[in-house]
């Protein structure tokens, strides 16, 4: 094999052209990236400066009039419904990638991705509109009145079944997230070489001991990088969750309560902000959402990109 | 078969093995035709033929691996111990029958101890593990190599230990029969030459179906071989007559290295 070194440079001008327009576009990538720190950054300025850095991100009084910000129940009903979301979307999409990929007949399999395909589809607005037509009557009137009756002793299910809140945005965002984590997780489980299941079949697995002796572990950090990955998508979905949260900048500790979220106060109050002070802390709060969601991002990366050396290992 | 000398010993009379009209598809290819043969317990078979013959299709039929391709079927009987493995649990059957493959399968996530006994503890059977590592390690010539990192990843090991690691996994669940489907062909000759040397302790013990490309392979560490041709049996018959005095004219020239 002839190394890159020996071929004349000139011979490959397409090439270079090629990797230099390339590297041009992922400079201008970063570069948009960059501006959009940096607006917010400054943006952000004068409310970092009348209230601190830390107690911005700790307070939780949220009154404009006041100019009183603080971040956390914005942060609080993120992680709530973003937890809700990955609760209940992880043991589904995991198991559904397990069954598309290792049991289901090839009929079924196209159907059912067909079927996640068109989930990933739909425009989060119609996401938030079936939310308050379909699901948050159910959950007022059946689900959160039966979660109540038999867990109401959990501050998680206490207080007046409203059918908004926490819980309808987080089943809804876990619909959202259900096609990312699934497809992903379809795409590291066929990565996996068919001879390691074999190897465990052969031994006298059945189909689903072969799955959670070999399948399962050796899939394990594609897996978890495929949930980041719906996790990162939960913490920026804006419209779903303006939609079924409530928009109360308040925390509580029941699923039932209304709360408000980081992109959905954004959304709703940046148009109208009155002053710099309120429109900085509004960038502050795109500042802590971009730097929650690209931690997450770049450690999904990650762990997806190490579960793939160990495959070129084995 | 000849009766009288039957009599005495009844139970090798019987092959461990029988395979009677085997027949094996994937889709519409028909990998495996009419194929009948039998495996005396305690003996090798080899598999020889050119690629593609068959060869893998065969031996995955005896423990119903073949089963798992989408879109494969078969046809005939498959007899172990005179009990048609078509009639009982393929779980079960394949503790029974054991397997190795032709490219090392280690499972990459398990250290060396838990690779060996995967199978003891997939099947949930309560051993004395640690024994069991030992035995089935040194039976493969391996433990002397790994007994001071058993807890180390198995992927550490050099192709021919992982082989031969996948040797004694296959040894751990105690089978009657091993297949061995092209064992050596990923591996260097020194290599080569341990899994050889092994596979002939090993036939004290257990009744070895070996695919093998390598003809000189076969005649050193088989009983009687067998030689397919495009998903037929075209001959079958101790080693030392098929390569010496074959019967039918495409043996010859396959072995003789005239095609293939
Ligand atoms: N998974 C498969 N799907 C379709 N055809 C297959 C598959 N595996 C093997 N075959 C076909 O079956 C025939 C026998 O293959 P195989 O048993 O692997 O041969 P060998 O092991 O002797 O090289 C070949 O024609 C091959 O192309
Ligand atoms: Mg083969």
């Amino acid at each position: 094999m002839a190394s890159g070194a020996d071929t004349p440079r000139h011979a490959h001008l397409g090439d270079r052209a090629f990797a230099a327009g390339i590297t041009l576009l992922g400079g201008a990538v970063l570069l948009v990236v960059g501006i959009i720190v940096v607006a917010c950054a400054r943006l952000s300025a004068p409310a970092f400066a009348k209230l601190g850095f830390f107690r911005f991100l700790t307070g939780s009084d949220w009154n404009p009039v006041e100019d009183s910000f603080g971040a956390l129940p914005f942060i609080y009903g993120t992680l709530v419904t973003s937890a809700i979301a990955i609760v209940v979307a992880m043991p589904v999409a995991i198991g559904l990638a397990l069954f598309l990929t290792e049991m289901s007949p090839s009929r079924v399999r196209r159907f059912v991705s067909f079927f996640v395909e068109i989930l990933a589809a739909i425009p989060s607005v119609v996401f938030g509109l079936w939310g308050l037509m379909v699901l948050v009557p159910i959950l007022r009137d059946v689900v959160e009145p039966a979660l109540q009756h038999r867990l109401g002793f959990l501050p998680l299910f206490q207080g007046a079944p409203m059918g908004i809140g926490f819980l309808p945005a987080g089943i809804v965002l876990a619909i959202m997230i259900l096609p990312t984590i699934a497809s992903v997780t379809i795409e590291v489980l066929r990565t996996m070489p068919a001879a390691l299941r074999e190897g465990a079949l052969a031994l006298g697995a059945t189909r689903w001991e072969a799955i959670g002796a070999v399948v399962l572990p050796y899939a394990r950090r594609g897996i978890m990088g495929a949930v980041i990955l719906g996790l990162a998508r939960a913490l920026g979905e804006t419209m779903a969750v303006t939609m079924l949260i409530g928009n109360q900048p308040e925390i509580h500790g029941s699923l039932f309560a209304a709360g408000y979220s980081l992109p959905s106060v954004i959304a709703n109050e940046f148009a109208e902000a009155s002053g710099a002070v309120h429109t900085g802390a509004l960038a502050g709060l795109a500042l802590v959402l971009f730097g929650v969601t690209l931690m997450l991002s770049a450690s999904a990366r990650l762990l997806v990109r190490l579960s793939a050396r160990r495959l070129v290992a084995a | 078969m000849n009766v009288a000398l039957s009599t005495p010993v009844a139970d090798t009379a019987r092959p461990k093995l029988e395979v009677q009209k085997l027949d094996a598809w994937f889709g519409n290819v028909h990998a495996v035709k009419d194929i009948s043969l039998g495996v005396d317990a305690r003996s090798v078979l080899a598999i020889i033929g050119p690629s593609g013959c068959g060869k893998s299709t065969f031996v995955r039929c005896l423990n119903r691996m073949h089963e798992l391709t989408p879109g494969a079927r078969s046809e005939g009987r498959v007899l172990l111990d005179g009990e048609d493995v078509y009639a009982v649990d393929p779980v079960y059957l394949r503790r029974r029958v054991g397997m190795v493959f032709q490219r090392p399968n280690v499972f990459p996530t398990m250290s060396i101890r838990d690779n060996v006994v995967a199978g003891l503890r997939l099947n949930r059977v309560r051993a004395d593990y640690e024994a069991i590592v030992e035995r089935t390690l040194t039976q493969t010539a391996l433990w002397d190599e790994v007994k001071d990192r058993l807890d180390a990843s198995a992927i550490a090991l050099s192709g021919g230990q992982q082989q031969r690691l996948c040797i004694a996994r296959a040894l751990a669940v105690e089978p009657e029969v091993l297949l061995m489907d092209e064992p050596a062909s990923a591996l260097d000759p020194i290599a080569t030459a341990k899994i050889e040397e092994l596979i002939d302790e090993l036939k004290q013990q257990y009744t070895i179906v070996i695919v093998t490309h390598n003809m000189q392979q076969a005649i050193r560490i088989s009983d009687k071989t067998a030689f397919f041709y495009m998903g037929v049996l075209i001959e079958h018959g101790t080693t030392q007559q098929l390569f010496t005095r074959p019967e039918r004219r495409e043996t010859e020239d396959y072995v003789t290295g005239k095609f293939g």
